[in-house]
């Protein structure tokens, strides 16, 4: 199997949009080598604007561009485009509904070593919140290369999450589509809902539960505002029980998006798997993901427990 | 005249513990962290911080912001070396469980005075103790170390005119003036100059001074802990990875650590005096 970092594929992306719209800019906060925006910056200089280390003004100067009639890119660590620069993105870009997409790259604790302040846990739950924000976390490279691509024709503000850490690609498809979940495999058993670096960890977990006897459905619910309800209530009345798993906090996330669906359309019994309300620490990657539960033993283990409860 | 060989030995020995604890993480920041030595040697060392290492919550003690905390490995090395904990600790930097995470966690290690790695936050805590002496009487000094680049954020302008509102004289900021950020030279990237002149304007009392010499640090540091009408600003010309001839003023040393045949290199280069 191949392995890719998703941000990867988000500075190939622009590279592509930027060669079929010339309104496409792309700004970036002193961390281009990081996010790969720098990919766009070596393409199209005269379009590319590095605005220092100040991701607030950057969110600003980004909504000033599309009033202007430019489409802007803007990109930096998920945890401060969606923190530092979390106001301006609520006030400046969503009130106005502004088509303005942001990257968050270096999600999640899979971030690593660098720690817990530099690791976005909640920017899911903050983005979902904002009216018109679309927020889209696609699980691997080949996902988001198309959501990047698709980005350009949606309306309003997007919220794009990639990662730091190489992960499986495995996802084929031709084309995004915002608000449309993927049965990756199908089950009888129970719902498993994931999004990001999870769904590939969701598959395995499903193969283990296989070997015991649990027919799980997994579902890819990349886009998680809009969140495809359709799918998730169907499969919730097929197996009765819905399982989520994600990168980030139970608390506001694809978790509760799902929970929310539930909650309005078919009361199912739910379990979130996810990060419990605490923060992230040092560690490498795999030392992180093995204490936070991220494998697919611990994954498969959780679901079992749920199924059998 | 005063003799600073033994501050200059002992940032020899902290240049050198902060490259092997880099190279053990295998992830870290080489160039800012280098750069600081001197100014975290001339803090502790030369005279010019009141501390406990035995007593690190100790009240009237003065205070460390590390508001460019991606920097903390010297600034582990240099309590090491002061006796906050051992010096084996140093080794477990960025460890899953270490107290020695990859930013400054004020929680997990006693002399750290406040959390910081995301840029700017760390000035405005700084602001806040300073107001803070003021109300419970203290006498302590609030020393905050910044980037160059961590001065294009907004915020840390709000923290300089709050500081100068409240005629914070107890404040002491010192710039790592080392002209690198991390996508290139600060000039290039996002302008900040003439700063010495915002500074002013701000109402700093405003010194620019050769960040890797002793007695232009310690004599200003000495001058500015008199000072008693303003906050001030200490811009100190450094080199980004000073200390190691490779990684000197190179950018691209922003964000790696040494690897095992860098670090051998760096390490006799550091022995031999190059
Ligand atoms: C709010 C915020 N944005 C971005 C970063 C990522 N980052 C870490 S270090 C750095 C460059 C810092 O440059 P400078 O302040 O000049 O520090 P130094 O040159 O001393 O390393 C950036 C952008 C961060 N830590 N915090
Ligand atoms: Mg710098």
């Amino acid at each position: 199997m191949e392995f890719k970092a998703t941000r990867e594929a988000y500075g190939k992306a622009l590279v592509e949009l930027g060669k079929i719209d010339n309104r496409v800019v792309v700004l970036d906060a002193d961390l281009s080598g990081s996010t790969k925006s720098k990919e766009f910056q070596k393409q199209f200089p005269n379009r590319f604007f590095n605005m220092g280390i100040a991701e607030a003004n950057m969110a600003g100067v980004a909504a000033g561009m599309a009033l202007s009639g430019l489409k802007p890119y803007a990109s930096s660590f998920a945890v401060f485009i969606t923190g530092r620069a979390f106001e301006i993105v609520r006030q400046s870009i969503c009130y106005q509904n502004l088509h303005v997409v942001l990257c968050g790259s270096h999600s999640g604790i899979s971030v690593g070593e660098d720690g817990g302040s530099h690791q976005a846990i909640a920017d899911i739950s903050l983005m979902r919140s904002l009216p018109n924000m679309k927020v889209i976390v696609p699980a691997d490279y080949n996902e988001t290369y198309l959501a990047v691509l698709e980005s350009i024709n949606m309306e309003g503000p997007v919220y794009i999450r990639t990662s730091r850490a190489k992960s499986p690609v495995f996802i084929r498809k031709d084309r995004f589509e915002l608000g449309k979940a993927d049965i990756l495999k199908e089950g009888k058993g129970v719902t498993v809902v994931a999004c990001g670096m999870m769904v590939n960890l969701a598959l395995e977990a499903a193969k283990l539960l296989e070997e015991e006897g649990i027919d799980a459905e997994v579902i890819n619910a990349s886009s998680v505002k809009p969140i495809d309800r359709d799918t998730i209530v169907k499969s919730a009345k097929k197996t009765g029980g819905v399982v989520t798993v994600e990168e980030h906090t139970i608390i506001g996330g694809l978790g509760s998006a799902v929970s929310e669906v539930l909650t309005d359309e078919y009361p199912v019994r739910a379990l979130k798997i996810g990060i419990e309300d605490v923060f992230g620490e040092s560690g490498s990657k795999d030392d992180l993901f093995c204490k936070f539960g991220f494998t697919k033993e611990a994954i498969a283990k959780r679901i079992k427990e749920f199924v059998n409860g | 005249m005063e003799d600073f060989a033994e501050l200059e030995r002992i940032a020899k020995e902290i240049r050198k513990d902060v490259l092997i604890m880099l190279n053990k993480a295998k992830s870290g920041h080489s160039g800012g962290s280098l750069s600081v030595v001197d100014v975290l040697v001339a803090l502790y060392f030369g005279g010019i911080m009141n501390y406990d290492p035995k007593n690190p919550a100790w009240e009237d003690r003065d205070r460390l912001v590390l508001s460019k905390g991606h920097a903390c490995p010297t600034l582990y090395a240099t309590l090491a070396k002061a006796g906050f904990f051992e010096r084996d600790l140093l080794w477990t930097l960025r460890k899953l469980g270490s107290p020695l995470q990859g930013h400054p966690d004020a929680k997990k290690l006693p002399g750290i005075d406040a959390s910081t790695g995301s840029l700017g936050n760390g000035i405005t805590q700084a602001v806040g103790m300073a107001l803070a002496a003021r109300v419970l009487k203290k006498r302590y000094k609030v020393f905050c170390i910044m980037g160059d680049g961590e001065l294009q954020e907004g915020i840390t302008w709000e923290a300089f005119m709050a500081a100068s509102h409240y005629k914070l004289s107890n404040l002491i900021v010192i710039v790592d003036f080392n002209g690198l950020q991390i996508d290139g030279r600060v000039m290039d990237i996002m302008n900040i100059s003439p700063l010495k002149e915002k500074f002013e304007a701000f109402g700093f009392r405003t010194y620019e001074i050769g960040g890797h010499v002793y007695k232009n640090l310690i004599d200003t540091l000495t001058t500015a802990k008199r000072n008693v009408v303003s906050p001030t600003a200490v811009i100190a010309r450094t080199v980004k990875g000073y200390g190691v001839s490779f990684m000197a003023n190179r950018v691209e040393y922003h964000g790696v650590p040494p690897t095992d045949q860098e670090l051998e290199r760096a390490l006799k280069e550091l022995d031999n005096g190059v």
